[in-house]
């Protein structure tokens, strides 16, 4: 593929029980374009805990995602509250996810240390009060 | 072995559209983000959780189905996007240790 791909998707902040239907999505978008597994693991998983962390934390937001020859790009934005402490954010089982939260299995601490994990880069732009952005990259040579 | 195969060993289908996909090995817990951090592709993950996101976490981490254990029950439109999304459930009586270890003995 020598194009570049770009998929958008509006993030609903309103509905987290159905939350996660962009990575499914570009899970099925990527199996179209014949990625391998392991990669679209990866992907599927950075970016849906991406996806909800939109939604649990920031009411929603949009997502990019690029595809090139070379990697796949995920850009998430929203303009919730922001990141007051992004190195304790990035703490396994830091969380400030609310008890009804929770119980649907969400808030253990591990959305960020996941996406980091696995993907090959990540940056996050936040800014308390009006939003926050997160890049992340993963290669595909 | 299969996950049609844990039929015959004291587990239940709920709903199986990939069946013949292959078990290879097994995780345990609630937690979604730790399943996705921890559990590998064809994993059996085995849970109490039994809520749509399951079904989600199932799908993007690969996992090869989900056991409920505790005879935990499926919602009828939780099963419903199961099947759609090609995720394998099945469910048993057993706790989730003792389904680990029947499991550990099969594959
Ligand atoms: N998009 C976001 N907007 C605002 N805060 C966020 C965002 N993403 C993460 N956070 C903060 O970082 C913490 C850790 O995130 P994460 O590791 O995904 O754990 P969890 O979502 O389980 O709480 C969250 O509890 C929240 O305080
Ligand atoms: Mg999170």
């Amino acid at each position: 593929m020598s194009e570049k791909l770009n998929f958008h998707f509006d993030v609903d902040g309103t509905d987290f029980t159905s939350a996660g239907q962009a990575s499914v999505q570009v899970k099925k978008n990527l199996r179209r374009l014949g990625i391998a597994p392991e990669t679209i693991r990866r992907v599927s998983i950075a970016m849906y805990e991406g996806e909800i962390n939109m939604v649990i934390h920031a009411g929603g937001g949009e997502a990019d995602v690029n595809v090139s020859e070379d990697e796949i790009e995920i850009i998430l934005t929203d303009h919730g509250p922001g990141i007051a402490d992004v190195e304790q954010a990035m703490q396994e089982g830091f969380s400030t996810a609310t008890d009804s939260i929770r119980s649907l299995g969400f808030g253990a601490g591990m959305g960020l240390p996941n996406m980091k994990r696995y993907t090959d880069d990540m940056k996050i732009e936040t800014v308390v009060g009006s939003g926050t952005t997160i890049t992340m990259r993963i290669s595909l040579m | 072995m299969t996950v049609e195969a844990l039929l015959q060993h004291g587990f239940q289908a709920v709903t199986l559209p990939e069946g013949n996909r292959e078990i290879d090995g097994a995780y345990i817990g609630d937690l979604l983000s730790w399943v996705m951090g921890r559990a590998t592709a064809d994993n059996a993950w085995i849970t109490i959780m039994s809520n749509v996101n399951v079904v989600a976490v199932a799908s993007l981490a690969d996992v090869s189905c989900v056991i409920l254990c505790e005879g935990v029950v499926l919602p009828e439109d939780v099963k419903a996007t199961a099947e759609q999304k090609n995720v394998n459930v099945l469910t048993t009586e057993m706790p989730a240790y003792q389904a680990a270890v029947r499991l550990s003995q099969l594959i």
